[in-house]
């Protein structure tokens, strides 16, 4: 009970101590809001901006969710194609590879010329998230006891039977492992995707806001968007890790607790 | 001589049964195996003997390179306990003893009630349901035990399932077991490289040299069952174990002058 106190109360002492020391400078060497804003004034921001921002928070985590589903979707099924067919793994992996490899702000302009805009966005949180899901599914299927395996062989269990009561199960953890970096991954692709649009002109999601209140030089207002930003990156890290403890909590060594 | 009657029918026959695997290591040549209904038959060799590749061919996990396995009386239904328990992590302990009744589309009112008796049997009932990172090592072997006896299996392969076991669960479990055949008449053929194991528990052994693998002795174990604690310290059990460790050491030695 300590230790968990411990480990709550510390971070808050270190922002509290941040803060302070942020505001005392701004005051102290008189610098002005366009250069840094004190925490104050970003903080009324927050309240005097926060319609518009909470509309653009809202456009930035709908993309961002639905480049997860989508990327939840493709990894789990890619991974599970993979699992069955040999020649598709051979043929198909490399590319999935190249596409997590090739940096996504270099893509992005592309895609925004060949797609209309949110679908772009879209596939850019869909580009950066849908790999780690893959590689861990697959890792996750693979790994499976070979013991297991031979005594599902010995019933005679069919493909569907041996992939849905031993192989997804078995890959549950991994799965979950490769979810849980998709979450903020994709979050990362739709910003870049906002950002790289917002150059063209375009959007209203967070990212732009924050390269439309560069132009204009609104700083307190970058800062406001930005944290906004990464409140919704914890959060989704959060939920994630949550539910991945839910799912694994009876039987997976990581989620039970050491007695000492 | 007063061992149990086996029916002398055989179910399972290997006939110059050789093992080359891919990587050139010759596991088994020349092996010869036929396994009559009811009885307890023991593989005993050191490690590397090719006695789990011999159960493994038995079972159809595994082709043999060369012989043949014949089932005179028809196909019989397999059960395997592997050296773990190889329960799966993520279900109970009866969620994993209703496996096999599972993958074989069993109504749910059949398998429930060959769950709860297979349970019954292993003395696990009140376990049903824990996951097996809930259970120590005897337990889980006996949930393991209680998967492959739910199918009524005709022949029951076993892997030196005891091996990983501390003395006093393997003891429990050797004298569990031995309660079970008698009770439920199974045919079992048990693979372990414990001498002492091997002859409190079998009717027959037969010794195994290594590389290649084959059977240099038989021997024959007519102790009467019942066998219980009794018979473990009886001068008779240690002059059997006397015999078949001679035996286990003539199959090394033979290797060694090879």
């Amino acid at each position: 009970m300590n230790e968990r106190l411990l480990r709550l109360a510390l971070p808050v002492l270190v922002l509290v101590i941040a803060i302070v020391l942020w505001g005392a400078v701004v005051r102290i060497e008189a610098i002005p809001p366009y250069v840094l804003p004190s925490p104050g004034l970003v903080a009324s921001t927050l309240v005097s901006d926060g319609p518009l921002l909470m509309h653009s928070l809202w456009v930035t985590l709908v993309t961002t969710l639905e480049g997860f589903a989508l990327a939840a979707i493709g990894g789990i099924g890619l991974a599970v194609l993979f699992s069955q067919s040999r020649a598709v793994e051979y043929s198909l992996y490399p590319y999935a590879v190249i596409l997590q490899v090739t940096p996504v702000v270099a893509v992005a302009p592309l895609l925004l010329i060949y797609l209309p805009q949110p679908l772009a966005v879209l596939a850019c949180a869909w580009i950066v998230a849908f790999f780690p899901v893959l590689a861990n599914t697959t890792l996750g299927l693979n790994s499976v006891d070979h013991n297991l395996l031979a005594l599902f062989e010995l019933y005679k269990a069919s493909r569907w039977q041996i992939l849905w009561r031993l192989k997804l199960p078995a890959a549950l953890p991994q799965m979950l492992t490769g979810l849980r970096i998709a979450g903020g991954l994709s979050l990362i692709g739709a910003v870049v995707a906002e950002i790289a649009a917002g150059s063209a002109g375009a959007g209203s999601g967070l990212a732009y806001r924050i390269a439309e209140s560069g132009y204009r030089l609104n700083i307190p207002r970058m800062f406001a968007a930005l944290l906004l930003l990464s409140i919704a990156g914890v959060c989704i890290y959060f939920v994630l890790s949550f539910l991945s403890h839910l799912m694994l909590r009876r039987w997976h060594e990581s989620a039970i607790a050491r007695e000492h | 001589m007063s061992a149990p009657a086996a029916t002398t029918a055989t179910i399972v026959s290997l006939r110059h049964v050789g093992k080359t695997f891919d990587s050139g290591t010759t596991a088994l040549a020349g092996f010869d195996l036929d396994v009559r209904g009811g009885e307890f038959v023991s593989l005993l060799g050191p490690s590397g003997c090719g006695k789990s590749t011999a159960l493994r061919i038995v079972a159809g996990l595994s082709a043999p390179s060369a012989g043949t396995v014949a089932w005179p009386q028809g196909a019989a239904r397999i059960a395997f306990v592997f050296q773990e328990p190889t329960l799966m992590p993520w279900a109970t302990v009866s969620a994993n003893v209703a496996l096999p009744l599972r993958l074989a589309h069993a109504d749910s009112r059949t398998t429930d009630n060959a769950v709860a008796q297979s349970l019954a049997r292993v003395g696990l009932t009140d376990f049903s349901g824990a996951y097996p990172r809930e259970l120590s090592g005897g337990m889980k072997m006996r949930a393991s035990i209680a998967r492959a006896l739910v199918t009524e299996p005709d022949l029951l392969l076993m892997d030196e399932p005891f091996a990983a076991l501390d003395e006093i669960s393997r003891f429990k479990l050797n004298n569990d077991l031995l309660s079970l055949w008698q009770s439920l008449r199974r045919t079992v053929v048990f693979v372990t490289h414990s001498v002492f194991e091997s002859v409190y528990l079998s009717q027959r052994i037969l010794v195994m040299s290594p590389r290649p693998g084959r059977v240099v002795a038989e021997i024959t174990i007519p102790a009467a069952y019942p066998r219980d604690e009794e018979f473990r310290t009886s001068a008779e059990y240690a002059g059997y174990c006397r015999q078949v460790a001679q035996a286990l050491a003539a199959a090394m030695a033979g290797e060694r002058a090879a």
